[in-house]
Order: structure tokens, then C-alpha cells, then sequence
């Protein structure tokens, strides 16, 4: 029992002395913006990826709202893992993380009220964004806060690129604005259908074709 | 009664929860790869959605809403526990998933074979919570509730039911090496929309926002006058 400790203990010293960046941990950061990243290639979080791209300014706040809610939620869980009981663990989880949206929702609705009306249910449903969901389970559950925080960093920031991209595109096209400022001719007749969600979808697919055949990702 | 036929039809094909507001996603790209899955998910969710919005419709209106509490006492009736939804919607959800689950299991395992593996999945499915947070933006009656989570369930069925149809012959067929899966998958689904938004009376979707954003105006007074009375007490 007591080596047992004691080795254990000489492993913890182990790995609290491999460097804050060390290259494993520059892999959890950079994997997520392309190789591995929650939208094109783990399919998660495709709801708001798709409903609140219609603008830039929604969608950066969005992002925003994401990043602070998984990174919290991933230092949190990774922080409790070893008291959380294996059986109410969703419970858990969806307590600390409704919790943490409900201290955004009330943020975004007191300094950025046009927006919090714009986005509406949507910051309720991070909640239910399959990428918190996902890598609390994954990752944060099984690792220390410090990995977990760039985790949720490196997936928040690839989740972040994908949905601005989007974005930038539907706003660009669909009402020859970006940031809600004007760039294209007067003469421009917004594309009515980059402003539905369906153009979205298919222009989320378009960017899955090109990202994939960059990275040589296939499935099946 | 025309009124509920209304919005039974509208919640099943205008407002569908996948083609109007892209809800629930994951789990609909994550099972549509078989017709049978498909069917087996779809059911849980018409099941879930039917009771849980009728739930939380109870919890928002005799718990949340402001003044809400006055079924306990008169003196409750400033008292606003609207910050709370996010957390009372998702627990009742969570909650209610584990019991269905757990009684299942228990009284009939053939069902249990074929649903059970599913309802976990069910307790983050964005459009469960997402019919739930719709609430607050319309004043449904009970029955309204009741019928616009059966109607939205339905919807949702549909949805992944036409697309896993279309998915298992998408086996036969060449489809560039990088679109296989996901991209194509977005591609048809962007499609199907654009198939869905013909029942809105081949309504523009610039209409369609408009309305959208009428109702949030709506709201938005509402939680303006909200906010007022709460600066007042404040400033007191």
C-alpha cells in the first residue's frame, strides 16, 4: 500500500515538472484548430454552428460566450473528477455547465443587450453544445486542470475559426456587409439564400469538402 | 381547437425543430447512418419532447415567471426566478430521461432493447431544451405546450427518418473521396431545408426573419419593462 502511494506520488512529481508548454501540450492547443477539430471532424456542435452565423457580430459573441463556458467547465470537472461518482456524472456536468451559462447569459444581456436579443435561445442551448458535453467527457474527466484548460482552449478556438468563417461568408454574401459595415457596392442584391439556415448547411459542407481533402481526412 | 391543429401543423412542418431551426444536429447527423436507429431515436424524442414540455411549461409558469409565485402567497408577486430557467429546464430534462430510462428497463426489456440505448443521448439533444427555452418566448396555454412538443417531436421524426432514408442508397452512389460522410450529409440536409421552407407557403426566408424578429421585439419589451422594474427596486 505504501509503495503504492509512494509511487504514486513520484509520478505526480513526474508530471508536475514537465513544462507548462512542453510539446504535448502545444498538440492539445493546435490539434483542435484542423486536424482534429470539433466541427469539421468530430461533429460537434453543429446547431449554433449553423443558427447564429447569419452575421460577424453575433457570431464573435457566440464564440466568445463558447470559449468562456468550456474552458470553465473543463478546469471545474477536471478539478472535481475524483469526487464525481461514475454514475450521476451527466448530471454533474450539466449542473456545473448550466450554472456557468446562466452567469454568461446574465453578462451578455447586461453589456451587450442587442446581441443577447439577437442570439436568444441559442446561449441557453450551449448548454447542450455537444462540444462541452464532449470534451468533459472525453478529456476533462481523465485529466489535470491545466491540460483540460488548454483543451478547452484549443477546441474552443477551432470551433471559433469554423462558425467566423462561416460567418464571414454568409454576411459577405448574404447582405454585402461585414461587422455590419458596408464593403460591397451599392448595386448589390443580398443573396436571400445565404441568409436561410439551409444555405448555411450547404455552405458547411463545402468548407468540410475543402478542409478534408487539405488534411486527407476521409471517413469510413 | 383550429388553433391547436394550427400550431400542430406548424410546429411539425414550418417551425420544424431540424429544417427551420437546426436543433438537436448532433445526435440527428450521429444516428441518420441507418433507417432503423433513425426510427428507434426518433420515437424517444416525439416520447420526451411530448412530456417534458408540458413539465417545464408547469415549472415555468408556476415557478420562473415573474410572479409566478403568487399561487403561495400574495406577497411573492415581484419575485422574477427567471435567471433560474436554464438550470430548471436541463435538471427536469436530465431527470426525467433517467427515469424513463430506469423504468424501461425494468418493466419492458424488449422496448428497452430497442429505445433505451437511446435516451441517454436524448438528455443533450439540443432540441429537447431548445423547445423548452421557447417557451418563455410564446404564451402558450397547457394544452398549446402539450401539443407543440407532440408536433415538434413529430417533426424531428420526420426529419431524421426521410434523411436516413436518403443516406442508406447514398451507399450505392460515387461520391468524391473528402464529401463522403459529414460533407455530403450537409449538403442534402441544406436541400431537404429548402424542400421544408416550401411548406411556409413558399414564403421568402426575409419573411420569415422578419417575423422572427417582430417576436423578438415582442419579447424584448416584455424583458425591458422587466428590467425597469428591477432597476426601480434597485435605485429604492
Amino acid at each position: 500500500m505504501s509503495t503504492e502511494t509512494l509511487e504514486k506520488e513520484v509520478k505526480e512529481v513526474k508530471k508536475t515538472s514537465e513544462p507548462l508548454l512542453s510539446k504535448k501540450r502545444k498538440a492539445l492547443l493546435t490539434n483542435p484548430l484542423d486536424e482534429d477539430n470539433p466541427i469539421t471532424i468530430q461533429v460537434l456542435g453543429i446547431c449554433s454552428a449553423l443558427a447564429v452565423t447569419v452575421a460577424l457580430k453575433p457570431t464573435l459573441v457566440m464564440a466568445i460566450a463558447v470559449t468562456a463556458v468550456l474552458v470553465l467547465a473543463n478546469v471545474v470537472i477536471s478539478a472535481l473528477r475524483n469526487t464525481i461518482p461514475n454514475r450521476i456524472r451527466i448530471i454533474v456536468q450539466l449542473v456545473v455547465v448550466a450554472s456557468l451559462v446562466a452567469i454568461v447569459d446574465q453578462v451578455l444581456k447586461a453589456y451587450s443587450y442587442d446581441v443577447w436579443k439577437e442570439l436568444s435561445v441559442f446561449i441557453g442551448l450551449i448548454i447542450t453544445n455537444c462540444i462541452v458535453m464532449g470534451r468533459l467527457e472525453a478529456f476533462a474527466l481523465g485529466n489535470k486542470p491545466w491540460d483540460a484548460m488548454l483543451d478547452g482552449l484549443g477546441n474552443s478556438f477551432g470551433y471559433a475559426w469554423i462558425i467566423l468563417a462561416i460567418a464571414f461568408f454568409r454576411e459577405l454574401t448574404g447582405s454585402g456587409k461585414l461587422f455590419g459595415v458596408k464593403v460591397l457596392p451599392d448595386g448589390y442584391i443580398g443573396n436571400g439564400v445565404m441568409m436561410s439556415p439551409a444555405g448555411a448547411c450547404i455552405l458547411l459542407g463545402i468548407l468540410i469538402w475543402v478542409i478534408r481533402s487539405r488534411n486527407g481526412y476521409v471517413e469510413d | 381547437m383550429e388553433n391547436l391543429l394550427n400550431i400542430f401543423v406548424k410546429s411539425i412542418f414550418i417551425d420544424n425543430m431540424i429544417f427551420a431551426y437546426f436543433l438537436g444536429m448532433c445526435s440527428y447527423l450521429a444516428v441518420s447512418k441507418k433507417y432503423k436507429t433513425a426510427a428507434g431515436l426518433g420515437m424517444a424524442v416525439i416520447f420526451v419532447l411530448g412530456i417534458t414540455i408540458p413539465l417545464n411549461w408547469l415549472a415555468y409558469n408556476f415557478l420562473l415567471k415573474e410572479g409566478a409565485l403568487t399561487w403561495i402567497s400574495e406577497d411573492f408577486a415581484s419575485i422574477d426566478l427567471e435567471v433560474l430557467k436554464f438550470i430548471v429546464f436541463i435538471a427536469i430534462v436530465a431527470a426525467f430521461v433517467q427515469l424513463t430510462e430506469m423504468a424501461v428497463e425494468k418493466f419492458s426489456p424488449s422496448l428497452y432493447n430497442s429505445l433505451g440505448i437511446f435516451l441517454p443521448l436524448i438528455a443533450v439533444n439540443c432540441s429537447i431544451l431548445g423547445g423548452a427555452l421557447f417557451l418563455p418566448t410564446r404564451d402558450y396555454e397547457f394544452i398549446e405546450a402539450l401539443t407543440f412538443g407532440l408536433g415538434s417531436g413529430i417533426g424531428w421524426f420526420l426529419a431524421v427518418v426521410s434523411l436516413a432514408a436518403i443516406r442508406e442508397k447514398m451507399a450505392y452512389a460515387d461520391v468524391p473521396k473528402p464529401l463522403r460522410g459529414l460533407g455530403i450529409t450537409f449538403i442534402i440536409v441544406g436541400l431537404m431545408a429548402f424542400g421544408f421552407m416550401s411548406f411556409g407557403g413558399f414564403e421568402l426566408p426575409f419573411k420569415n426573419k422578419e417575423q422572427q424578429q417582430a417576436e423578438l421585439e415582442k419579447t424584448s419589451q416584455d424583458t425591458e419593462n422587466v428590467e425597469e422594474v428591477s432597476v426601480a427596486n434597485f435605485s429604492e
